[in-house]
């Protein structure tokens, strides 16, 4: 997660006016040019994912706090939403629906509050461990209690139960789209939330207690306080995830919203972004999602392919995906990217084949597997193969022997050309500095 | 006078072995003051006992007149003490600025704020950049502070230490590993940045000592064996036996 001092994301005013200006319009164009309901239904959780993954990231990539029980704050939010919910359809509650996430992120600030005090009593591993043993109690908890958490079904409510939007009658956040915009605007404005949060005092000690929680506490500051209150505003924002959640699925189950699963997939989206940056978990999101929700749509294999990544990001790219980015721009603007491109060419083209070799033995090894029973033809990539005949077996194998074997003569010239302009970009930084 | 740091039948034991066996010291309001003695004399521990980060076995030690006995790093050093460390001890990942902004964020009564703009707090700008004229590292004030030099750091370790504005400071071997030339740049550093504060500091180069401290208290076996000003010192004869020997001769 280390990075060089020049790959900060540091935008000037006018920058991050630009920055932010261009995602808001991203968001508002999305929607026009990807128009079916799969696409909006992709985007909107992206959205979700995104607030929670940034959420997530206030504590590991902001404060140092290695958490596997972040789910409990986004869906005991959710369960507050989904109740809420439920209590303005019954006529108890006069609250706009758009605003739900607010009561959502109280709740998971309230939770954070205490459950909170407790974890961030102590860092490092022990705070990994106490959060696994959290995750696992709420989990358990909540199943006990199936008047206030549905048991095994979970809880449902119906996000057109009250007032329309703004008087307007049409806007019921019935359509998926209303919902998409709902979503939109409230990841907009938490993200800036919390990107303005990190130019803070508290977001800066948190990034000291980050680095050295004994010092910091020399220079006037209880680092288990400061890891508390970063929790309780992690919660908060996650809470509103998990609020949003509720909204766009009108369910809330607890073997989804709080389980570990969901815990660790929040986990795996920040390092794949890559938690040094504070853009970093959103391209992880983005990514996440992708795998999660479009991929499973096409294969069963979606967390074997996510987990293969995974792995080789961490292999190659430990930074995530924003180092990987920022140190290409880099390469771009000290005028030494054209060296790469050529090693690029040739790394690429052999991982795309190893990707698409092993794609297709870990394809045709599931319908065999699992699949059996449809008869030994599958449909892959457009084209009909026979599990039965020894042929896309051995394609399979070959295409991804071949490439693996292309990618172990490109990526050692790769690997040389990478790290000279890496070094040398390094030593004419530190001749001139800024 | 009251003194502004005060010890009295300060003990310390780690498991059945007494480390410090019975401090009883005073350090007046602007004096600088130096703790020397032989390796594991205790100086080390003395320093992380005044400052909270291990608590006492017996004893009392008062800042300003006030108990700060066993009270918690950051409830002492809001009161007024700051320490550095033996072993550069500064926020890696986070710029040379930014080390410094948050070492004055506290004393300036920012504390943990989330709704202010760190970018417009000018008195914490202000006195960070200051600090970082003091201490020499204008021009490394972008780098990241894992990437400077040993000396560097060890400047700004000093830096970090007094930028609160603390009105004790202990520094812990604030010389130790470097060079004749960067040694006597630091104690010219040390010299100007604890002007007009109180100066405790652990220091094993007699030049050093000799040349910056006031008085000087002699440690051995974790008792303070002699107290007084450098010429005293120089004429016991129980440090010379003890501890100085050829040393004092050569200083």
């Amino acid at each position: 997660m280390h990075a060089p001092r020049e790959l900060r994301f540091r935008p000037l005013n006018l920058g991050r006016w630009l920055v932010w200006g261009l995602t808001a319009l991203l968001f508002v164009l999305l929607p026009l040019a990807f128009r079916q309901g799969f696409a909006l239904t992709l985007m909107s959780q992206m959205g979700i994912m995104i607030i929670f993954a940034l959420s997530y990231n206030m504590l590991l990539g902001q404060s140092g706090m290695l958490s596997f029980g972040h789910a409990v704050y986004s869906g005991l939010g959710a369960f507050f939403a989904i109740h809420a919910m439920r209590a303005i359809a019954g006529g108890t509650l006069a609250w706009p629906v758009s605003l739900l996430p607010l009561i959502a992120g109280a709740g998971a600030a309230l939770c954070g509050v205490v459950l909170g005090f407790l974890t961030t009593r102590r860092a490092g591993t022990p705070f990994a461990m106490i959060t696994l043993g959290i995750g696992e109690m709420v989990f358990a908890a909540a199943l006990m209690f199936p008047e206030l958490f549905g048991g095994e079904g979970g809880i449902t409510g119906d996000r057109t139960s009250g007032p329309p939007f703004g008087g307007i009658s049409s806007l019921t956040f019935g359509p998926q789209i209303q919902v998409y915009a709902l979503i939109a605007a409230w990841c907009f404005a938490c993200m800036i939330a919390m990107y303005a949060l990190t130019q803070t005092p508290l977001g800066r000690i948190a990034n000291a207690v980050r680095d050295n929680p004994e010092r910091a506490e020399f220079i006037g500051y209880n680092a288990q306080r400061v890891r508390w209150l970063m929790l309780i505003l992690s919660s908060f924002f996650a809470g509103i995830a998990g609020g949003l959640s509720a909204i766009n699925f009108e369910i809330v189950v607890t073997a989804e919203n709080v389980s570990a699963a969901r815990s660790g997939g929040v986990l795996l989206a920040a390092f794949i972004g890559g938690a040094a940056f504070f853009f970093g978990p959103i391209l992880g999101a983005v990514v996440f999602t992708f795998f999660a929700v479009a991929l499973s749509e096409y294969t069963k294999a979606w967390q074997l392919y996510l987990g293969v990544s995974f792995v080789l990001l961490v292999m190659f790219a430990p930074g995530g995906l924003s180092s990987l980015l920022l140190m290409n721009l880099r390469a771009l603007k000290f005028r030494k990217f054209g060296r790469l491109r050529d090693p690029y060419v040739g790394v690429l083209a052999a991982a795309a084949g190893m990707a698409l070799g092993g794609a297709m033995l870990i394809e045709l090894t599931y319908h065999v597997t699992l699949d059996a029973g449809q008869g030994s033809v599958l449909s892959l990539f457009g084209f009909p193969m026979d599990t039965n005949a020894a042929g896309p077996w051995a394609f399979a194998a070959t295409v991804l022997l071949s490439s693996l074997a292309a990618f172990a003569f490109y990526q050692r010239g790769f690997r040389r050309t990478w790290e000279a302009i890496q070094q040398e970009i390094e030593n004419s930084v530190r001749d001139n500095p800024a | 006078m009251s003194a502004a740091l005060e010890l009295a039948g300060v003990r310390k034991s780690f498991g059945r072995s007494e480390i410090i066996r019975g401090v009883d010291l005073a350090i007046a309001a602007g004096e600088r003051h130096a703790i020397i003695g032989p390796n594991g004399a205790g100086k080390s521990t003395l320093f992380n006992l005044i400052s909270g980060r291990f608590g006492v076995s017996a004893g009392d030690i008062r800042l300003h007149g006030r108990p700060i006995t066993n009270r918690r790093p950051y409830e002492i050093s809001r009161r007024g003490l700051a320490r550095s460390f033996q072993v550069t001890n500064i926020f890696h990942r986070l710029s040379v600025f930014e080390n410094l902004r948050c070492a004055v964020l506290w004393s300036l009564g920012h504390r943990y704020a989330f709704w202010k703009n760190l970018n417009r707090l000018s008195d914490a700008q202000a006195r960070a950049e200051a600090v970082l004229q003091q201490v020499g590292l204008r021009r490394r004030r972008d780098a990241l502070a894992g990437s400077l030099t040993y000396a560097e750091q060890r400047a700004l370790e000093i830096g970090i230490t007094i930028a609160g504005g603390a009105s004790v400071v202990l520094l812990d071997e604030p010389t130790a590993g470097m060079s004749r030339a960067e040694s006597r740049h630091a104690v010219d550093l040390i010299r100007e940045v604890t002007q007009g504060r109180t100066l405790v500091m652990v220091e094993h180069d007699m030049g050093v000592v000799f040349g910056l401290a006031d008085r000087i208290s002699v440690m051995v076996y974790g008792q303070i064996i002699a107290s007084g000003t450098p010429a005293e010192i120089r004429a016991n004869a129980a440090v010379r036996a003890a501890y100085l020997g050829q040393e004092a001769e050569g200083a």
